[in-house]
């Protein structure tokens, strides 16, 4: 057995198992960071032991007791600091002979229900899924949502601590209350890919695993009955799609817009898996956001195959989506399209309504003003606009790119 | 809440500032910043710096004055300008830092300004 192997089995069911053993371990104890500590140990442990004596046959299963001896000693550490019947920790588990859920999965769907309860505060839905389900530590997460890393922790320590708490338990919802639980894990699986806007890919989170792990994210939700739920699918759908064209956003250090992409950059898989799951979306008609979302970069990406961008869908599609949930991005990705087809008058019309407050430092606005401007002739309106947009950028590819296209 | 932010620059920032090739991109970028710290009625003060060759830096030692060329440390990165803010909260003050094109080459710093004194 060499280190290097054993290293490997440790990464690989860190992937496989980390959400559902933490996950087991929250709907017997209630106490997520009890959980996470007792995972944690168990693949310390197995860090350890299988460097030295080999990799057992089934990881998941080694790593499930080790877990569970570590969650079993916390309570009884703790019952025994707040005077509880030590006995009482072993109760925890005693009636679990029950491993029919390992086939099925579910214990990380139920986990990131309870991340995304509505008594924990939404902003922290995203953080608390991708550490809880995933594993993934809060200075990370904290560059991602760019907060500092000791408030990261503070919110998700806050947010584990109202769980215990307020006593959220893993449990089977109801089926009233699911539809609304789900949204929400989407809004969460949404944020934590970086779609804070719908379409603006350029605001998309660059840590590549952190997008890749959004990604299985969906998909675990989807393999776990959410391809009952169009929206899922939609969401799926949206991220491969987008995930699709990633390759072709930056070349050569040279930010290049979704419209003059080298379609052979992109992602021939990605994209047919994202337009395979979109139809079956589209075919349990129940229309929804991210659905609609995913429609209009199906469409974007339909260039690949006609070498034209079919604008007026995408406009059609835009207006859908401005009935169903309305947003500033949405109102922006309309007026992006209606200059395309050289519609000025209406895409003016879409972002003088537009309240000021919203709009003030958002990136995408500013450039898109600055376009309209340069239709319209008003170099006044282009130099303002596109310094203002430029001053928003983040992305120094993106920065150079509108420097050289709309400004200064 | 008000902060500062301190745009701290690489040498290779400073050096763009009168790069033929790169001097225009540079410039712009910080126009843009300024623009739009100014234009989100979020700027309160900012004064960007010439390069810490130009700098004096004076120093009183048990009674005694030093005066020495040069910014007070050497470092590849050197202050290049700053500038303070006010809004809401840290997240804010954040997300303006991470659009300083400081930020790119050098790095950014954000601290809290002490409240006035009453």
């Amino acid at each position: 057995m060499t280190y290097s192997t054993a290293d490997e089995a440790v990464v690989a069911a860190h992937r496989a198992s980390y959400g559902r053993l933490v996950g087991w371990l929250v709907r017997r104890t209630g106490d997520v960071q009890l959980a996470e500590d007792a995972v944690a140990s168990a693949f310390a442990g197995a860090l350890e032991t299988w460097r030295s004596r080999g990799v057992p046959e089934s990881t998941e299963a080694w790593l499930r007791v080790a877990a569970r001896n570590a969650a079993v000693s916390a309570l009884r550490r703790s019952a025994h600091t707040t005077n509880l019947d030590p006995e009482s920790a072993d109760q925890v588990f005693a009636t679990e002979h029950d491993h029919r859920d390992e086939a099925i999965d579910d214990e990380r769907l139920r986990l990131m229900l309870l991340c995304a309860h509505p008594a924990i505060d939404e902003r922290v839905h995203a953080p608390l899924m991708l550490q809880v389900v995933l594993g993934i530590d809060a200075a990370r997460i904290a560059s991602v949502f760019l907060v500092p890393p000791s408030t990261m922790g503070q919110r998700l320590s806050r947010a584990k601590a109202k769980i215990s708490a307020a006593g959220l338990r893993l449990r089977e919802l109801e089926a009233d209350e699911l539809p609304a639980r789900l949204d929400a894990v989407l809004r969460a699986i949404y944020a934590a890919y970086g779609l804070a806007n719908p379409l603006h890919e350029e605001q998309t989170v660059d840590d590549d695993e952190m997008r890749a792990e959004s990604i299985r994210l969906a998909e675990t939700i989807v393999d776990l009955g959410g391809a009952r739920h169009a929206e899922a699918l939609g969401l799926l759908a949206l991220l491969l799609l987008t995930e699709s064209r990633r390759g072709a956003r930056i070349v050569d250090g040279r930010f290049v817009p979704l419209t003059e992409h080298d379609v052979a950059r992109w992602n021939a898989e990605l994209r047919r898996r994202g337009d395979d799951t979109l139809r079956l979306a589209a075919a349990l008609a129940a229309p929804g956001r991210f659905q609609l979302e995913a429609a209009i970069s199906a469409v974007h990406s339909g260039r690949g195959d006609s070498g034209m961008t079919e604008w007026s869908s995408i406009i059609a599609l835009y207006r859908g989506l401005l009935e169903l949930h309305p947003s500033i991005g949405a109102a922006i990705g309309a007026a992006a399209a209606l200059l395309e087809i050289g519609d000025v008058e209406q895409a003016q019309r879409m972002l003088d309504d537009l309240p000021a407050e919203a709009v003030g430092a958002h990136q995408p606005y500013w450039v898109c003003r600055a376009r309209l401007a340069i239709t319209q002739g008003d170099d006044a309106g282009r130099h303002a606009a596109a310094e203002r947009a430029i001053g928003l950028t983040r992305h120094p590819a993106v920065r150079r790119h509108l420097i050289e296209t709309i400004g200064p | 809440m008000q902060y500062a932010i301190l745009a701290v620059e690489h040498d290779t920032d400073f050096a763009e500032r009168t790069d033929e090739v790169r001097s225009g991109e540079y410039w712009a970028s910080w126009a843009g910043y300024v623009a739009a710290l100014r234009e989100s009625g979020v700027l309160l003060h900012g004064a960007g710096l010439m390069p810490p060759e130009t700098a004096t830096t004076v120093r009183m030692r048990g009674g005694t004055l030093a005066v020495q060329d040069g910014p007070f440390a050497e470092a590849k990165e050197q202050l290049g300008g700053l500038f303070v803010i006010d809004v809401d909260d840290l997240d804010t003050a954040l997300q303006w830092a991470a659009r300083c094109p400081a930020a790119v080459h050098g790095s950014v710093e954000v601290r809290p300004v002490i409240p006035p004194m009453s």
